[in-house]
């Protein structure tokens, strides 16, 4: 029940991210979330799309690069984010990063990006931790 | 044993070159101290009658011409003949100051086409193959040099000149090229073009290709012949002496035979002038021994190689030149350390990037820094930073073990630098901005 997020390469200059993110919405695609990654050169700029295909398309296939994240619905109270931490921690998964949404339809959310998708998606459904899928995006 | 376009000359036994050298020799020497009062000045100079020249040996008690003379004799000063009977003029790019204008007759163009002729043929060209010739045509010598070779030997000739690389491809593909004809930095550009199209190496019919006009290493040769699925051969020439094909690579791949019926080739010590035995590095000087407008003798090209007459497997006798190992004049003093751009290819290749890149050196603080940008490849593109950054250092350690210096290496997007479709601009030194 992964989800894909679009990684797109950007050189750390005055103007880029502008760019990109004005190049998806010519093409009419929602940007569901948003995170970057930044260093002395480049910076990453993660999103969830409404269309990755085509997202990845319009920006240019050879900046881009999906890959397969987990994103948690969380309850509205204190200690909802420790409670997803804690499976993955007895799970040994290791979580590289992640950024949090929220949207008037899906709420809040938080997007992680773990080394080991396919045991995340497993533990997490197990203790009934509700996920976004693809449909609701 | 290989194919040649005039197999007489090129299997001559070595006496039979030498006397063709010392004819051609005392005639030339004759025709320029008759014609070409900048040179016969630097003759009286030295002290050096035409009668002195009796044999090939005696080559060394000639001046050297430099590309100083050059621009001090631009642009008629030169010239060996009447402009009436000059036909055509070739040009350099002039980025290293003054354009260098070279003169021929049609005696001069058809000796420099046959000198391509004999690339063409050593590569396996025949009236059978269909000759893809994307160098630049117009001034610079790359396109009407081996447009007039592929004419000699009888190829169907493609003169598409740079650029334009869909077009390229779609006549490459629809009519089915077998040999091509570039800078090897557009082959590779070529290639990538050729597999993002989604072509395998197998889908051209391309058997091989000839390319020159810009330093490329050993690894860039490897890279291309598996991009495009053929055997890359390495040609050799400069407009001074009369464009590409001055030498050229036979199928052994070790060497380029210098067309020595045309020019002689010596190799000496930049420093001191002092002409070194066989087998030593030093400096590519070459004397035109029978072109009449533009008979540069003992011209000093900045090309540091090697010379060797081992036997070839192809049978040609002609002496064999080493690829250029830099150029005295490319070469980058960086906090005093002497840098190749061929060294900083060389670690590209070998870590697995594309050979696309550029190096911009510039002074802060009193010091020389050293920054390369460096192309990622679409396949090494991460989602995490931590990925890239590691691919950066990696990279810096490889770059210092072979320079001696730390570079600062930056990896940026595919294809975002700017590709020339002559040759390309490898090295920003912003350091002149600060003298």
């Amino acid at each position: 029940m992964a989800i894909k997020q679009l990684s797109v390469f950007l050189e750390n200059k005055q103007g880029q991210l502008s760019e990109a993110v004005k190049t998806i919405a010519e093409a009419g695609i929602d940007i569901r979330a948003l995170s970057i990654g930044e260093s002395r050169d480049f910076g990453i700029l993660r999103l969830i799309v409404s269309d990755t295909n085509k997202a990845k398309a319009v920006l240019g296939d050879t900046i881009c690069k999906t890959t397969d994240v987990i994103a948690v619905k969380m309850d509205d109270n204190a200690g909802a984010l420790c409670e997803v931490l804690k499976v993955f921690d007895e799970a040994k998964i290791n979580v590289e990063y992640s950024y949090a949404f929220t949207s008037k339809d899906l709420g809040a959310y938080v997007v992680f990006r773990v080394d080991d998708v396919a045991t995340a998606e497993k533990v997490l459904l197990e203790k009934g931790v509700k996920l976004i899928v693809k449909d609701d995006i | 044993m290989g194919n040649y376009y005039q197999p007489e000359i090129e299997t001559a036994p070595r006496e039979q070159i030498i006397a063709i050298q010392n004819e051609k020799l005392q005639k030339q020497i004759k025709h320029v101290y008759e014609n070409v009062e900048y040179y016969r000045n630097l003759m009286d100079e030295k002290g050096v009658k035409p009668e002195d020249i009796k044999t090939i040996d005696d080559i060394k008690k000639l001046p050297f011409l430099t590309k100083a003379d050059l621009r001090d004799a631009y642009p008629y000063g030169l010239l060996g003949t009447d402009l009436k009977d000059c036909v055509r003029i070739q040009s350099t790019s002039g980025t290293t100051g003054k354009r260098v204008v070279a003169f021929y007759t049609q005696h001069d163009i058809d000796l420099w086409e046959e000198c391509c002729a004999r690339a063409i043929v050593a590569v396996g060209g025949t009236n059978e193959d269909v000759c893809q010739v994307c160098y630049g045509y117009g001034l610079f010598t790359g396109g009407p040099g081996l447009n007039g070779g592929s004419h000699k030997v009888g190829c169907l000739t493609l003169p598409m000149s740079s650029g334009n690389t869909d077009r390229q491809i779609q006549f490459m593909m629809d009519l089915g090229s077998t040999i091509i004809c570039c800078t090897p930095s557009y082959a590779a550009f070529i290639g990538e073009s050729l597999a993002e199209k989604g072509y395998k190496p197998e889908d051209n019919k391309l058997k091989a290709g000839i390319f020159g006009a810009e330093p490329w290493t050993e690894e860039m040769r490897q890279s291309i012949q598996k991009s495009l699925g053929i055997k890359a051969y390495d040609i050799y020439g400069l407009t001074e002496t009369s464009g590409p094909g001055v030498s050229f690579e036979c199928e052994e791949q070790t060497g380029m035979h210098i067309n020595e019926d045309h020019f002689y080739a010596e190799i000496i010590d930049p420093d001191t002038g002092e002409v070194l035995p066989e087998g030593e590095k030093g400096e590519l000087v070459f004397t035109a021994l029978d072109k009449e407008a533009f008979p540069l003798l003992r011209y000093r090209t900045r090309d540091i190689c090697v010379l060797t007459r081992k036997k070839c497997s192809c049978g040609r006798t002609h002496v064999k030149m080493s690829k250029p190992m830099g150029r005295s004049d490319d070469m980058l003093i960086i906090r005093g350390v002497n840098v190749f751009p061929s060294q900083i290819e060389t670690v590209l290749l070998n870590e697995g990037y594309t050979p696309n890149y550029q190096i911009i050196v510039d002074r802060k603080n009193n010091t020389d820094t050293l920054d390369i940008n460096i192309e990622l490849a679409p396949e090494q593109m991460s989602d995490k930073v931590s990925d890239i950054e590691a691919m950066e250092k990696a990279l810096e350690g490889a770059m210092r073990t072979m320079l001696g210096i730390g570079p600062k290496c930056h990896l940026v997007a595919p294809k975002s630098i700017v590709r020339s479709e002559g040759k390309a601009v490898r090295v920003i030194d912003n350091r002149k901005l600060h003298d």
